[in-house]
C-alpha cells in the first residue's frame, strides 16, 4: 500500500461518522435501483417466457354463440396466425367450506391434450381424460384459497342443474395471471376461480354443442391488430360478437403491464433523488476536506507529486464511500428484489416466477453510484488539483459576511448576536444550506409518498367500496330477467332492499374514438348505487341521456352535451345516439350509466333487469347463502364487505413492507444530511464555538449556535418537503390515471404529521450525536492556533 | 528556590493592595502517549488587584498552562489556585464556565473574533451574558475604534481586530484580564497601539492585567515582570517604573 493510500485509509478512520452516513444514502439509492431493476426484470422476464411458450393469445373477443364452422373463417381473415374457439360460462359453485356462494369461469378445453392459444400449465395432478365428462382441471390460486386437492368434488350448476365436478387437476394459464373477474381490482381468488373442463361436456350443458362463444386469436409477425379485429367484428356481427380486443385491454395483462412500467418508472426516479443527494453530501465533505489539508496538498505538490495523483487521491475516498454504499446497496436490493417479487407471487400466477438479479443490474449500479459520485464532487477535486502549492501553504482568507436581508430592512435589533451568526451563516453559504433544505426536503416527501400509496388506495376504497357502492350483495343474473324478479328478490331470506340493474355490452363512439364498455342502467331514485362526483356529492341521473365516468369521458373526447353513439352488442344490437348529460368521477374502471327505463326503451324491452343490488340482514345471511347455491338463474354473488376484507388482507399487507422501506430509506437520508451538514460546520466553526467558550458562553448555548442552524434548516425543509411530496403525489396521480384505476390526489393529515415526526426524530439523533462531540471541543488549542 | 528572596518583596505589596489570585504548589503534567510533560513544576504566585503583569519566558516555559489555569481553561494536577477566597482548583465545569463568564476577559494571540459578527456585535456577544456590563460603544470607544463599530472582522486589519477582541475581553468589566501574546501576530507599530490601549484599560477601569510574551521589550510597560523557564518561576520583578508603550523598543 502506498503512503498516500495509507493517507487515504486514515482520512476514512477520521471522518468514518460522515462516510457511514454517505455510505448508508447511497446504498439506499443502490437498494432502490436494484430493487426495483431486479424486480422489473424478473417479472418482464417471467412474463415473456410463460406468454411465449403458452401461447398466449393476440386477439380476444366474447360472442352470443356461433357455429364451429365459423372458426375456418375466422382463420382466413389476413394476419391470422392461430385460432382457438372456446366455450367460456360464468357459474354458480358451491365450494366445499365456503358459505358463500362462489363464481367458477367453466373455460373449455380440447377433450385430447394438445397444444393450444393460452395454453396450460399443469402444476398438479393431469389432464382431464377422455369421455370423463365431469373432470375439470381448478386454478392453482383457487385451489390454494380454498384448499381444493387432487380429487376432491366441487358442485356447480350447469344447464340449470346442480352438476358435482371433479378435480383431476391444478393449473394456470397465462390469461389468468391476476385472476380476476374481470370488474374488480383485487382478486378475490376464494369466491372467483377458473374452472377447465372438457369441452363436450360444457358445450352441450350450455347449449353450445358444435359451436362456440369465447375466440382467442394469434396473429402472424407484422399482421395489423386493428384490421384483424375490424374483419372480426363484422364477421362475428351475427353472431352476438361483443367487440374483439387486444392483448393490451386483456385485464390480466394491463393489470402486470402497468406493474411493471410503473416498477420501470421508479427504478428511476427514486434513486435519482437518493444519489442526488449522495452526490451534494460528497461534495460538501471533499470540499471541506480539501480545505483542511491545504497545507497537506502544498506538501505533496512541494514534493513533486503531480496534479493526477493529487486528484486520483481525493477521487478514490469518493470512490471508496461510494462503493462501499454501492456494495451494500447492491447486497440489500438483491435480497429486497427477491422479497418484493415474492410478494408479486401473491397477485401474479406464473408457472415459475423466477427472481433474477443480473450481473448487468449490479454493473448499472456500480456505474451509477460512481458517476453520481464523480458528478457530484467534480469541482472539489478540482479545486484540490488546482491548488498551487505556494498558496495552498498560506491559511485560507478569513470569511467574508454580509448584513442580513433582515439587517437590510432593518429588523436586526430583534435578533440577538447568537441569532445574527446563525443567520449571517445560513445567508452566507446560502446554496449550502439550500441543498440541506432540499436534501431533508426529500426525505420529507419520499415519506409523504410512502403514505400517499396509503392513502390514495385506502380513499379510493373508501370511495368506491362506502360511497359509491353501499349495497351488501351484487346478484347477477344468467340471463335478463323480468322486472317481476325484483319482487321475487325481496322474498328471499334477510333481504331489505333489493334495487334492479341492468347491465349491456356496448360499443361507444364519438367522431373517430370508439370504446368497448358495459352500459349500466340504473334505478335513479336508488340508494344502493350512486353516481357521485369528485367532492362525493351525489351526481343526479337525467331520464334521458347517459353519464360517463370522465376517464371514459377523456378516452372518447365527449364532454357533457356531446352525442354518443352507443352500440349496443346484445339482443336485437340497437344502435343509437344519446347525449352525454354528465360526469361523474369514479376511481375504478371505466363506466357509463343511464336511468334504466331509459335504458330499457334503448334495448326496445319491457322492464328487464340483468341482476340487482341487495342489502341483506346480517342474522339471515347464511341462510340467504344457501338459498343463493340452489338458485340456478344467479350467475354471480359479489359480497363489497368481503372486497374490502381482501383487500386490506392483501394490498395491506404490501403497504405495510413498502412504508416500513422508505421510513428506513427517508430516515437515513435525513440523518446523513443534517449529520453532515452539522459535522461540517462544526469542523468549520470549532475555532469559533472555542472561543466562545472560552470567553464563558456554556456547552449549551454553543450548542444552540450550531444546532439552531440546523434546525432552522430542517423547520424551513418540512413544509418544503410537504410541498415537494405533495407536487410528486399530483405526478403519481397522473402517472397511475389507467384505465383499471385512478389514484386520487389525497394525503391525509395524519401522513404529514407521521413525516413530520419522523424527520423530527432523524434530526434530533443526528443533533445528539453532534451535541456529544462539541463535549470535546479543545478549548487551549484554539488560543494557540489560527485557522 | 530562586524565587524566595522576590516572594519576600512582593508580599510587601500585599499590604497595600489585596491578592486577586492565589497560587500554591501548581503543578501540571501532561501524559502525551508515553512521555509525561510537567509543564508547570510547584509555582506560588500572587496577582494583585489593578497590577500590570507581564510574564516572559521562551516556549515551554509553562506560561500558557499557567495563564489557561489562572483563567479557569484548565485544572492543574496538584495545588491550589484561589480567586478571591473561591478555590478553582475543584470548580466542576459549570464553576469555572460561570467564572469566565463574569470575571476573566481573554484576549488571544489570533484575536479569535467571530466572522459573522460586526466589532459592535462581536462584543455584544459578551456584553449580552455579563451581568454588569460596559455598553459595547463605550467598550470600542476606550480601544479607538467608535467609528469602525459596524465593521466586519473582515473588513478590519490585524491590529484592529485585536484591539476589538481587547474590547470584547473588557466590556464585561472583567476583574482579570489574560492575554495570551496580543501582539504576536502583529507588526511592531500595530502592536505599539495594541499595548497602549491595554495600558490604557488598566489605568482607566483597573482591571488586573495579565501579559504572556516572549517579547521582552515589553517588560518595561508592567508593574511587575514574571520570567519563568521550564515550568518554573525563576524571577519576579518589580519595575520601579513604568515605561508607556509608546516608548518601547524591540
Amino acid at each position: 500500500m502506498s503512503v498516500l493510500d495509507q493517507k487515504l485509509m486514515r482520512d476514512l478512520l477520521h471522518l468514518r461518522g460522515q462516510v457511514i452516513a454517505i455510505s448508508l444514502i447511497v446504498a439506499c439509492g443502490i437498494a432502490c435501483l436494484v430493487t426495483m431493476l431486479s424486480a422489473y426484470d424478473s417479472l418482464q422476464l417471467s412474463q415473456q417466457t410463460y406468454y411465449d411458450r403458452y401461447r398466449f393469445a393476440d386477439v380476444f373477443v366474447q360472442l352470443k354463440r356461433a357455429p364451429d364452422s365459423l372458426a375456418a373463417r375466422i382463420a382466413e381473415i389476413p394476419g391470422v396466425q392461430r385460432v382457438q374457439t372456446r366455450v367460456v360460462v360464468d357459474v354458480n359453485l358451491d365450494v366445499p367450506e365456503l358459505k358463500e356462494p362462489a363464481t367458477g369461469r367453466l373455460i373449455s378445453i380440447p377433450e385430447q391434450q394438445m397444444p393450444m392459444l393460452n395454453d396450460l400449465f399443469i402444476r398438479k395432478g393431469q389432464y382431464i381424460e377422455l369421455g370423463r365428462r365431469k373432470q375439470v382441471l381448478v386454478s392453482e390460486v383457487f385451489a390454494q384459497a380454498n384448499q381444493l386437492k387432487i380429487g376432491n368434488t366441487l358442485d356447480a350448476v350447469i344447464n340449470e342443474r346442480w352438476q358435482q365436478l371433479q378435480i383431476v387437476g391444478v393449473a394456470l394459464s397465462p390469461e389468468y395471471v391476476y385472476e380476476i373477474r374481470g370488474t374488480e381490482l383485487f382478486p378475490d381468488n376464494q369466491r372467483f376461480g377458473v374452472i377447465w373442463m372438457g369441452r363436450e361436456a360444457l358445450g352441450t350443458a350450455f347449449d353450445l354443442d358444435g359451436a362456440f362463444n369465447d375466440v382467442a386469436l394469434s396473429l402472424m409477425p407484422g399482421a395489423n391488430q386493428a384490421d384483424v379485429i375490424f374483419r372480426l367484428d363484422q364477421l362475428l356481427k351475427p353472431y352476438g360478437g361483443l367487440g374483439a380486443y387486444e392483448r393490451a385491454d386483456q385485464i390480466s395483462h394491463q393489470f402486470i403491464n402497468s406493474e411493471i412500467e410503473s416498477l420501470a418508472a421508479t427504478a428511476v426516479m427514486v434513486p435519482t433523488v437518493f444519489l442526488g443527494i449522495a452526490a451534494f453530501l460528497l461534495n460538501l465533505v471533499l470540499a471541506r476536506l480539501v480545505s483542511t489539508q491545504r497545507d497537506q496538498i502544498a506538501v505533496l505538490k512541494a514534493f513533486g507529486y503531480d496534479n493526477l495523483t493529487v486528484g486520483l487521491h481525493y477521487l478514490k475516498l469518493v470512490l471508496v464511500i461510494t462503493l462501499v454504499g454501492a456494495g451494500l446497496g447492491t447486497v440489500v436490493g438483491i435480497w429486497l428484489g427477491a422479497v418484493i417479487t415474492e410478494n408479486y407471487a401473491r397477485f401474479y400466477h406464473f408457472p415459475v416466477l423466477q427472481y433474477r438479479a443480473g450481473i448487468q443490474i449490479i454493473v448499472t449500479a456500480i456505474g451509477v453510484s460512481g458517476g453520481a459520485a464523480v458528478l457530484g464532487t467534480f469541482t472539489a477535486v478540482k479545486q484540490a488539483v488546482s491548488l498551487p502549492p505556494a498558496e495552498a501553504m498560506r491559511p485560507e482568507p478569513p470569511a467574508i459576511f454580509r448584513r442580513t436581508i433582515l439587517e437590510r430592512m432593518g429588523i436586526q435589533q430583534f435578533v440577538p448576536p447568537v441569532g445574527q451568526i446563525i443567520l449571517r451563516n445560513l445567508e452566507r453559504r446560502s446554496l449550502q444550506a439550500g441543498l440541506a433544505i432540499l436534501g431533508i426536503a426529500a426525505a420529507v416527501a419520499i415519506l409523504v409518498i410512502g403514505r400517499y400509496f396509503e392513502d390514495a388506495t385506502n380513499y379510493m376504497v373508501e370511495a368506491q367500496f362506502r360511497q359509491v357502492q353501499r349495497e351488501d350483495m351484487t346478484l347477477v343474473f344468467n340471463e335478463p330477467l323480468p322486472s317481476r324478479a325484483r319482487y321475487e328478490l325481496t322474498h328471499l331470506p334477510g333481504v331489505m332492499q333489493a334495487e334492479p340493474f341492468r347491465a349491456v355490452p356496448a360499443r361507444l363512439r364519438f367522431q373517430h374514438q370508439t370504446r368497448l364498455s358495459g352500459l349500466t342502467g340504473l334505478d335513479p331514485q336508488g340508494e344502493l348505487r350512486r353516481l357521485l362526483n369528485q367532492d362525493l356529492r351525489p351526481v343526479s341521473l337525467p331520464d334521458t341521456g347517459v353519464v360517463l365516468t370522465s376517464k371514459l369521458a377523456e378516452i372518447l373526447g365527449v364532454t357533457v352535451g356531446d352525442p354518443l353513439t352507443v352500440e349496443v352488442l346484445e339482443g336485437e344490437r340497437p344502435t343509437r345516439t344519446v347525449p352525454v348529460v354528465g360526469l361523474v368521477d369514479e376511481l375504478i374502471g371505466l363506466g357509463a350509466y343511464m336511468d334504466i327505463h331509459a335504458l330499457n326503451q334503448l334495448m326496445r324491452e319491457g322492464q328487464t333487469l340483468s341482476g340487482a343490488y341487495l342489502t341483506v340482514d346480517a342474522y339471515h345471511l347464511d341462510q340467504l347463502y344457501a338459498q343463493l347455491k340452489q338458485t340456478p338463474a344467479v350467475a354471480s354473488v359479489a359480497l363489497r364487505e368481503r372486497v374490502i376484507t381482501e383487500f386490506q388482507k392483501t394490498i395491506g399487507g404490501s403497504f405495510a413492507i413498502f412504508t416500513t422501506v422508505l421510513v428506513i430509506f427517508a430516515s437515513v437520508i435525513a440523518f446523513g444530511v443534517v449529520y453532515n451538514v452539522a459535522r461540517i460546520a462544526l469542523s468549520e466553526r470549532s475555532r469559533e464555538l472555542a472561543t466562545l467558550r472560552i470567553i464563558g458562553f456554556t456547552q449549551g448555548e454553543i450548542a444552540a449556535i450550531l444546532l439552531g442552524e440546523q434546525a432552522i434548516v430542517t423547520i424551513v425543509a418540512i413544509p418544503c418537503g410537504f410541498a415537494l411530496g405533495f407536487g410528486l403525489a399530483a405526478l403519481i396521480t397522473r402517472a397511475y390515471d389507467w384505465e383499471l384505476f385512478r389514484f386520487p390526489l389525497i394525503v391525509t393529515p395524519a401522513s404529514y404529521a407521521f413525516a413530520f415526526i419522523v424527520i423530527t426524530l432523524a434530526a434530533l439523533g443526528s443533533g445528539w450525536l453532534i451535541r456529544r462531540q462539541l463535549n470535546h471541543l479543545d478549548l487551549i488549542a484554539v488560543l494557540k492556533t489560527r485557522e | 528556590m530562586t524565587s524566595t528572596s522576590q516572594t519576600q518583596d512582593s508580599s510587601e505589596i500585599l499590604v497595600s493592595s489585596a491578592s486577586l489570585f492565589q497560587v500554591r504548589g501548581v503543578t501540571k503534567t501532561y501524559v502525551m502517549g508515553e512521555v509525561t510533560v510537567e509543564a508547570l513544576r510547584s509555582v506560588d504566585l500572587d496577582l494583585y488587584e489593578g497590577e500590570f503583569v507581564v510574564l516572559l519566558g521562551p516556549s515551554g516555559s509553562g506560561k500558557s498552562t499557567l495563564l489557561n489555569i489562572l483563567g479557569g481553561l484548565d485544572v492543574p494536577s496538584s495545588g491550589q489556585v484561589i480567586f478571591q477566597r473561591q478555590d478553582l482548583t475543584t470548580a466542576n465545569d459549570r464553576t469555572l464556565t460561570r467564572f469566565r463568564r463574569q470575571s476573566v476577559g481573554f484576549v488571544f494571540q489570533f484575536y479569535n473574533l467571530i466572522p459573522s459578527l460586526t466589532a459592535r456585535e462581536n462584543v455584544a456577544l459578551v456584553t449580552d451574558i455579563a451581568p454588569q456590563p460596559m455598553h459595547p460603544r463605550e467598550a470600542l470607544e476606550r480601544v479607538q475604534l467608535g467609528n469602525r463599530i459596524n465593521h466586519f472582522p473582515a473588513q478590519l486589519s490585524g491590529g484592529e481586530q485585536q484591539r476589538v477582541a481587547i474590547a470584547r475581553a473588557i466590556a464585561k468589566r472583567p476583574q482579570v484580564l489574560l492575554c495570551d501574546e496580543p501582539t504576536g501576530a502583529l507588526d511592531f507599530q500595530t502592536g505599539k497601539l495594541v499595548l497602549e490601549a491595554l495600558a490604557q484599560v488598566n489605568q482607566d477601569l483597573g482591571t488586573t492585567t495579565a501579559v504572556i510574551t516572549h517579547n521582552a521589550g515589553i517588560a518595561a510597560m508592567a508593574d511587575r515582570v514574571i520570567t519563568m523557564r521550564s515550568g518554573e518561576i525563576v524571577t519576579v520583578q518589580q519595575n520601579e517604573t513604568k515605561v508607556s508603550p509608546g516608548e518601547l523598543e524591540w
